[in-house]
């Protein structure tokens, strides 16, 4: 067990240390995430009232694109000089790996959310007008669903061709319950339409049961070869 | 032993399903009284119903053969793995096709986000998603790969109800197929277009599962044949130099 | 999972008959062997022969289709810490130093000892103050940075998959001289190389394939013999 953390530690320390060094492409999601806000804002420029019933699903959908985009390069280090080979080689657990990966792109994605949102709430002159501390477990639960079955498809996607488009055409479908609640959580919140409870719950069950399944079923899909 | 019985008696059974489904389409496009409030166009029930209830069951198939496979590696549960997926994806689309044609006479919309319909679309997407990753896999685990997929989204399925469900409670949609009970009459044929339809899944997939077995076996004699008489390629000796470097 | 009192003859990796599939194409085609422990094996064959399916598999990257592999008495992944291996790509992130890879794999293998990376680098006659990141390195460099990072955990057996190519005369002498020592030492070494000659005199056995099959093994490299 202790092995396990100290690897997943060292594991997202290298990969935050790497990401450091050469900030092209964190820097290159962020200026595409400002541009896809921008781009929703002039698509859909309705006043404040329907602003608050639709914001919920707007801000999930740019967020969602983002992602992929984030997610699409995260083995993309380690296919170089097929520095994956070296580690499913070594009595590391698998489990580790996929663990520093997926942290690290719960970092990374909520990183660009954290630019998006503000750009939102201007663009669109948002309130919450429901419990607004509410959005936060929505923020992380839903951002969470995202990038375990993100970080675990885009490995699956390692062996196939049209790398690419493979994560997103797996991940979208898989992923709609996890959608739905957040994108409903945060209309309920913004229109203050009740309670988000029930779709907290949700999430927090979708991660749970996926989690478990992506660090049970990680190890089979590294080595399948 | 089973495979064996099925696949002498596999003419004479699709003869009999063949016959059960002319004799079920009459029963529902004829015989069957005409719904009070809809009219004919009632009659797709005896399609859209069935077939939903024959896509999860391949789905369902398909999942229990990707549990075998990942925990006995056995090639035969691969087959059949793939062919409840892809006879199991034709029905989902009967069923999303038929939903529409249905809603717009009777409720005047096309689509309507209720619970077997939406649970239906999404089933479907995430085997189409499946059968696109057994396409553009290379990798000789492509089954490991795909039977993976195929739980997640199994347990994807409970999560979808729930959610569907609960989305219905706060906005509610008409339903397709409407609650209330059924006339005996219509039961009747319903049960029968079920077994029929039942039974139809069942043989497609059947023979697709053999013919996907067929072209496995082709695909492992071809390999070992053909490196039994080498290519020129194999034919010269070894490069042997002397010193170090190319 | 390992015998201390191997001797030096018994076979510390035996394969059964191994089938490798990739749908049509059979790369091995029931390969059979005994491999004794403490010896230098080259492996030779065309492209396509299946030598590096073969080393593939023995490090436990691609499973087989049919067919056993025993290492020490295990499957290739349980006896992953007697493992060094080693191929063409070198297996060591671009942006990092030489020092900062090792260091991040001796994690992996749960090395505590900081100083074994330095030793292993300077093992290869690198400099472990050097801060140049790796992707910066001439081939040669590269190639024995590769066999550090293999090395670091005093594996028993060595898998190199083409070591010596696009490396300098020099540079590969030297790796085939540092290799010769690891021999001597005790440690089991497998080496894939279209270069053959480099291993004159130093490998214990040459081992011949062709199309999926070992066809000879001699202990002598000579063109004639090899049919």
């Amino acid at each position: 067990m202790s092995s396990l953390r100290s690897i997943t530690f060292a594991t997202l320390a290298k990969d935050i240390r790497l990401e450091w060094r050469s900030r092209d492409a964190v820097n290159s999601m962020l200026f595409f995430s400002l541009l896809v806000v921008v781009i929703f804002s002039f698509s859909f420029d309705p006043n404040a009232e329907e602003s608050r019933q639709i914001a919920g699903g707007l801000i999930w959908v740019a967020f969602l694109f983002a992602a992929v985009v984030a997610l699409n390069q995260t083995w993309a280090r380690e296919l170089r000089n097929q520095v994956l080979d070296a580690y499913r080689v070594s009595p590391a657990p698998a489990a580790a790996l996929f663990l520093a990966k997926a942290l690290g792109n719960f970092v990374l994605v909520s990183l660009l959310e954290a630019l998006m949102a503000p750009l939102f709430v201007i663009f669109y002159n948002l309130r919450a007008l429901g419990p607004a501390w509410q959005l936060i477990p929505v923020a992380l639960l839903g951002t969470w669903a995202l990038v375990v079955n993100g970080t675990f498809f885009a490995a699956m996607s390692i062996r196939t061709r049209s790398r690419e488009i493979m994560l997103p055409l797996l991940l979208f479908p898989i992923s709609i319950p996890a959608v739905q609640s957040m994108v409903e959580a945060t209309r309920i919140l913004l229109a203050g339409d009740g309670s988000a409870r029930f779709w907290i719950v949700l999430l927090l069950t979708y991660d749970v049961v996926f989690t478990t399944a992506c660090l049970a079923l990680f190890e089979t899909i590294l080595q399948a070869e | 032993m089973i495979a064996g019985t099925v696949k002498r008696l596999f003419p004479i059974l699709a003869v009999l399903t063949a016959l059960l489904l002319a004799y079920g389409t009459y029963q529902a496009l004829v015989v069957a009284p005409t719904e009070r409030t809809m009219g004919d166009v009632q009659r797709i029930f005896y399609y859209h119903v069935p077939s939903a209830w024959t896509g999860f069951c391949l789905f369902f198939t398909n999942l229990i053969a990707s549990i075998v496979y990942l925990i006995r590696k056995n090639p035969k549960a691969d087959a059949l793995a793939v062919s409840s997926a892809e006879v199991g994806v034709v029905f989902c689309t009967i069923v999303l096709v038929t939903g529409p044609i249905w809603a717009r006479p009777v409720w005047g919309i096309w689509w309507t986000w209720d619970l077997r319909l939406t649970s239906t679309l999404v089933l479907w997407l995430i085997y189409v998603s499946y059968l696109v990753l057994r396409r553009f896999s290379d990798s000789a685990q492509t089954p490991v790969l795909a039977a993976v997929l195929a739980i997640f989204g199994a347990l994807d399925v409970p999560l979808v109800y729930f959610s569907i469900w609960f989305f219905r409670t706060q906005h509610p949609q008409p339903v397709i197929g409407g609650g209330g009970s059924l006339d005996p009459r219509m039961l009747h044929v319903f049960l029968l277009n079920l077994f029929t339809f039942s039974c139809f899944g069942a043989m497609v997939c059947w023979w697709r599962c053999r013919l996907e077995w067929l072209q496995r076996e082709v695909d492992e004699a071809e390999a070992m044949e053909s490196l039994l008489e080498p290519t020129e390629a194999r034919l010269s000796k070894p490069k042997v130099t002397a010193g170090g470097g190319r | 999972m390992t015998n201390p009192n191997i001797s030096q003859l018994t076979a510390l990796v035996t394969i059964n008959d191994l089938v490798k599939q990739f749908g049509r194409f059979a790369a091995l085609r029931g390969v059979s062997a005994e491999f004794a422990a403490g010896r230098f094996f080259a492996i030779l064959g065309d492209n396509g022969a299946g030598k590096t399916t073969l080393l593939r598999m023995l490090a436990g990257l691609a499973q087989p289709t049919r067919g056993k592999i025993s290492i020490l008495g295990a499957e290739p992944r349980g006896a992953c810490r007697e493992i060094g291996y080693m191929a063409h790509p070198s297996l060591l992130y671009d942006e990092m130093s030489g020092m900062e890879n090792l260091r991040y794999f001796a994690r992996l293998y749960d090395i505590a000892d900081e100083s074994r990376c330095g030793q292993a680098i300077r093992s290869v006659a690198l400099d472990p103050g050097l801060s140049r990141p790796v992707g910066k390195y001439s081939q040669g460099m590269r190639q024995r940075m590769s066999l550090a990072r293999a090395i670091l955990h005093d594996p028993k057996i060595l898998l190199l998959d083409e070591p010596f190519s696009n490396v300098d005369v020099h540079s590969a002498r030297d790796m085939v001289g540092l290799l010769k020592a690891m021999r001597d030492t005790g440690k089991t070494i497998f080496v894939v190389t279209h270069q053959a000659g480099l291993l004159d005199g130093v490998a214990d056995e040459f081992v011949w394939m062709e199309a999926g099959k070992i066809v000879e093994r001699t202990s002598q490299l000579s063109p004639a013999g090899a049919r």
